[in-house]
C-alpha cells in the first residue's frame, strides 16, 4: 500500500470553497477551526491562483517532532493522525507546522486553547473505527468505510486530489500530460523525471524546447 | 515497646514522605490505531460503509480505494480518453 497523499491542481481551483464546507460539514468542525482552507496567491491579479491546503501527512512530519508528549502517530498508510486525550494544547506543533495545519478551538474562557484539532485524512482516530467516541473527537472515518477524504471526493473541478498517492501522481501527470500545461512548476522533474528520460510532458501542439522545463 | 514504636515511627515517616514523589514523567502511553482496511467496528451504522469490498481483507479494500480514485477523480478514465 503505498502512502495516502493530497496534491491540489492550481489550475483547476476556482475558489469555491467546496472543500473547506465539504469538510467542515462532514466531521462537524466546530467554528473558528478550518481543517482545510483555500488559499489564493495574487488575489485580484490576472492569473491568480487558489490551492486547497490541509495537514499534508508529512513523510517527515515536524508536528511529530516537536511535540513534548508525542500524541502524533503515523498509520500504515502514511496517515499522521494524533490522539486527543493525550495531546495538551500547547500548540508547538502550530508553530512547526508549515502549511498552518494544527487548529485550536478557542471557545472557553479566557481565550482557552483547547486540544488540537487537524485533517485526518477522514480516518479518525485511535478510537475503534467508526465508533460514536472517534466520531465525536476526530469525525467521520471514511477510509474505513471504502470511502476517500470527503473535500477530494467533493471537488467539483476534481482540483483537489487525495488518496494513494501512486495513483493520484498518476492522474496529475496524466491531466497536465492531456492539456500540456503544468509540467513547468517546480518539482516536476523530481517527481516524474526530466524530459530527457521520458518523464515530462509531449504537450499536444506545444512547441516548448524540452531544455525549458524543470 | 521501643520496637513497636520504632515501626510505628518508621511507617508514619514513609506515608508522609510518600507524598513527595513525583508523578511519572514519561508520555503517555499512545493509542494504537485499528487499521482501516477492517471496516467500521461492530455497532456502527453499516449503511455508511461503500459497496463493493470486504471489511477485514486489505487487498479488497486497497482495491476499492484505487478503484474509488479512478472512478471519482479521473474524468479521463470515464470518458474513454487514454
Amino acid at each position: 500500500m503505498a502512502r495516502m497523499k493530497f496534491i491540489c491542481d492550481a489550475e483547476r481551483c476556482i475558489e469555491c470553497n467546496g472543500c473547506v464546507t465539504a469538510c467542515k460539514a462532514e466531521h462537524d468542525v466546530p467554528w473558528g477551526v478550518n481543517r482545510r482552507r483555500v488559499v489564493t496567491l495574487n488575489d485580484g491579479v490576472a492569473g491568480e491562483k487558489s490551492i486547497s491546503v490541509a495537514c499534508m501527512h508529512c513523510s517527515d512530519a515536524p508536528c511529530m517532532a516537536v511535540c513534548p508528549v508525542d500524541c502524533f502517530y503515523r498509520t500504515e498508510e502514511g496517515v499522521v493522525l494524533h490522539d486527543k486525550d493525550t495531546c495538551i494544547g500547547c500548540g508547538y506543533c502550530s508553530y512547526a507546522c508549515p502549511f498552518g495545519a494544527p487548529q485550536f478551538p478557542s471557545n472557553g474562557t479566557f481565550g482557552l486553547r483547547g486540544k488540537m484539532d487537524k485533517c485526518t485524512f477522514c480516518a479518525g482516530g485511535p478510537e475503534a473505527n467508526a465508533s460514536v467516541a472517534e466520531n465525536e473527537k476526530y469525525g467521520r472515518n471514511r477510509l474505513a468505510e471504502g470511502k476517500l477524504p470527503a473535500c477530494a471526493e467533493m471537488c467539483s473541478t476534481k482540483a483537489l486530489l487525495g488518496g494513494d498517492g501512486d495513483v493520484v501522481a498518476d492522474i496529475f501527470r496524466n491531466r497536465v500530460l492531456m492539456r500540456g500545461k503544468g509540467s513547468e512548476v517546480w518539482g516536476w522533474g523530481t517527481a516524474y523525471g526530466k524530459p530527457a528520460t521520458g518523464g515530462a510532458p509531449a504537450a499536444p501542439g506545444s512547441a516548448q524546447p524540452e531544455g525549458k522545463k524543470s | 515497646m521501643r520496637a513497636v514504636g520504632l515501626i510505628l515511627t518508621l511507617c508514619v515517616t514513609g506515608l508522609s514522605l510518600a507524598a513527595c514523589g513525583e508523578k511519572p514523567q514519561t508520555a503517555g502511553t499512545r493509542k494504537a490505531d485499528v487499521d482501516p482496511s477492517q471496516g467500521a467496528a461492530p455497532g456502527a451504522d453499516p449503511a455508511y460503509t461503500a459497496e463493493g469490498w470486504k471489511a477485514g481483507d486489505a487487498t479488497s479494500w486497497e482495491t476499492q480505494l484505487k478503484a474509488r480514485t479512478q472512478s471519482g477523480q479521473n474524468e479521463y478514465s470515464r470518458i474513454g480518453a487514454r
